[in-house]
């Protein structure tokens, strides 16, 4: 789609709602949100971009190809479940730590790093789909 | 929200408190293992090179992990992990017993066998799309229904089975895959449509979904709850994905498109995967409604051995051959669960782990067959023995163990079942077996005089082979064929194991223990 108003806007929504959607996965952890209504909006950011500039600019931006992405998200939310194995306690146990950035308390679990695998696996998977489809349209 | 400074809690109300020993993770490591090498492989998809280095020592570290688990599972008894940390039946737990351990490890063999198989069927093309990704995810699938201990568990593992067999059925994409991918998807997803529906029903009447909460409670519910009507309901949601008589139109009409080794993983697993759950739900979880439904389980298992043994004769293409002989297997299995107690189920696992390695190691060797023969038709195949002879051998011993004739692995479980059958009176049943044995050693012996016996037709040039012989195709073949020799040889340990594993799902009272030590709550 080559109209001036979407090429102009597209950057700033992409923009914003990739940044939408790493605040929707942080803030998923205690309440409505998460992993993967946050790659959802990711990925429309990844597929608004598309429709705008093209299928080929949307897999220059993000250099690794989708399907990268998904079977990294995949593995991460894997050896999230596994790394409770360190600790006696069985599979998929929430394991947490408190570092101390700047002197603010940072709660880190490996929940939010299955969350993050989560994230990673749908903005993979259905970028993968949305590439695929816009391609196939511009033909 | 843990915060670190917390007023003391009695987490124990809630949480395992003894620490997990370290071999109880076990029972969880090998669907993370294949899970996460499949995600490797996804992240490494275009480095086709690679794929073979990281696949191939996965399935052995897989079958190992099987080996070592079924080991623990025989000396110690069933196990259990429940994820979370969360008290059963609240957590997702993942249990072990011998049936779950023997059908993981032997599904690991032959997963194993078709990988190396694959190293030179896949062409680049099929590893471009996927094919050891979809096969590591399958196997996390497969392994993952054995070994889970909650039925919405199983439902899952079960898609993902499911989503992987989509993606390998259709390696390549050629017109006739997509053909046959859709009655294979179709009928597929109505039957996990009618388990999901089942699994919600089961699920209104006991408020729980734990496998072991289930058997411990079916018992109580069994005067009150309309049972029977979930258990046909489960029945027909598992038939349809074993392929049993009357819903197995899709398995000859899906089997025969895709490559030969993803064609001999699916023959050889997936329709055990849903004789499997049918045993453990009909068995451990119902074992009264079994009762009552014996006869409908019965007269569906005669006729799907009749039918795919009939279906085997009146084939010409080697392929759909091999899918109706796979039938023919599943009605042996059906007919041990209708049967029922330790003799009749415990043979029916033996045929089961049996067909596991026959299916694959027949649709593998068809596959051979069709590449040296250069066809997939018996009327233009012919004169294989003058080129191949060790693929004959080969053939001969599957297609001798197929039929359930001695001294291969075939003959043991039909046998007990057999004894199983003529125990309880049912000679309609045995008569089946029999007849249904007959008619496949009939249809495979037409197989071997028409493509490997007889001299090939004159009129055919002789075909060379589109590919010179290599180790990597014949080595599978020759372990499945080494496989069955030694379990028709030495049948004492499989027929002690699935006997065992017969009465642990007769009488799940170590399974039940193992998930809830304490007696749980109630």
């Amino acid at each position: 789609m080559n109209t001036i108003i979407l090429r102009t806007v597209a950057p700033p929504i992409t923009a914003l709602m990739l940044v939408f959607s790493v605040f929707v996965l942080l803030r998923g952890h205690n309440e409505p949100g998460g992993g993967f209504i946050g790659g959802l909006i990711a990925a429309s950011a990844l597929a608004i971009y598309g429709i705008a500039y093209g299928v080929a600019a949307v897999r220059r931006a993000i250099y690794f190809h989708p399907m990268a992405l998904a079977g990294f998200g995949l593995l991460l939310a894997t050896v999230s479940g596994f790394l409770s194995v360190f600790v006696n306690v069985p599979f998929m146990t929430g394991l947490w730590i408190y570092p101390s950035l700047f002197g603010v308390e940072v709660p880190l679990a490996t929940v939010i790093s299955f969350d993050v695998g989560v994230y990673f696996v749908v903005v993979g998977a259905i970028a993968s789909i949305a590439l695929a489809l816009e391609e196939r349209e511009s033909d | 929200m843990a915060a670190p400074t917390t007023a003391p809690i009695d987490l124990s109300a809630a949480l395992v408190m003894a620490p997990t020993p370290l071999a109880d993770w076990l029972v969880i490591a090998p669907m993370g293992l294949m899970i996460g090498l499949g995600a490797i492989l996804v992240m490494v998809r275009h480095r086709l090179h690679l794929h073979g280095w990281i696949a191939i020592p996965g399935l052995v570290a897989l079958v190992l992990l099987d080996a070592m688990l079924l080991w623990r599972v025989a000396q110690h008894g069933p196990f259990t992990m429940t994820a979370g940390r969360w008290l059963p039946p609240f957590g997702i737990s993942f249990t072990a017993d011998l049936l779950g351990a023997l059908m993981a490890l032997v599904s690991a063999l032959v997963a194993l066998a078709a990988g190396i198989y694959a190293l030179r069927d896949i062409d680049s093309t099929g590893r471009r799309y996927g094919f050891f990704p979809l096969l590591m995810m399958l196997m996390a699938g497969v392994t993952g229904a054995f070994l889970t201990g909650d039925i919405f568990n199983l439902y899952v593992w079960f898609e993902i089975l499911l989503i992987s067999s989509f993606g390998l059925l259709i390696l390549g994409s050629e017109r006739q895959q997509i053909d046959g991918a859709l009655k294979y998807a179709i009928l597929n997803l109505m039957a996990t449509t009618l388990f999901l529906i089942s699994v919600g029903y089961l699920y209104a009447i006991f408020g729980t979904l734990n496998m072991a909460d289930i058997a411990r409670q079916a018992d109580a519910h069994s005067g009150t709850a309309p049972l029977v009507t979930l258990s046909a309901l489960f029945i027909l949601a598992f038939a349809m994905k074993a392929a049993a008589f009357p819903v197995n139109f899709w398995l000859p009409a899906s089997y025969h498109t895709p490559r030969v080794v993803v064609a001999a993983l699916f023959g050889g697993l997936l329709t055990k995967v849903g004789v499997y759950a049918l045993m453990r739900v009909m068995v451990m979880l119902f074992p009264l409604q079994r009762e009552e439904l014996s006869f409908v389980i019965a007269v569906s298992a005669a006729l799907t051995m009749v039918v795919g043994a009939l279906g085997a004769l009146g084939q010409n293409d080697l392929r759909r051959m091999a899918g109706f002989a796979v039938i023919a297997g599943i009605g042996n299995v059906m007919a041990g669960v209708a049967i029922g107690g330790t003799a009749g189920v415990g043979g029916a696992i033996l045929y089961a782990l049996h067909s596991i390695i026959a299916m694959t190691a027949l649709y593998l060797l068809v596959g051979e067959a069709a590449r040296i023969g250069g066809s997939w038709s018996l009327q233009t195949l012919g004169g294989i023995y003058r080129q191949a002879p060790w693929i004959t051998a080969a053939a001969f011993v599957i297609f001798l163990a197929t039929a359930g004739l001695p001294p291969f692995s075939g003959l043991w479980p039909k046998i007990v079942l057999l004894k199983a059958a003529l125990d309880i009176g049912a000679w309609w049943l045995s008569a089946a077996i029999l007849i249904s044995a007959f008619l496949l050693t009939i249809a495979l012996g037409r197989v071997f005089l028409l493509a490997f016996w007889r001299p090939r037709p004159a009129e055919m040039a002789v075909a060379a082979p589109s590919s010179p012989e290599a180790w990597q195709r014949t080595a599978p073949l020759a372990g499945l064929v080494a496989l069955l020799f030694f379990f028709g040889l030495f049948p004492e340990i499989p027929v002690s194991l699935s006997q065992g594993a017969a009465a642990s799902l007769a009488d799940p009272t170590a399974y039940i223990q193992s998930v809830f030590p304490t007696g749980g709550a109630e």
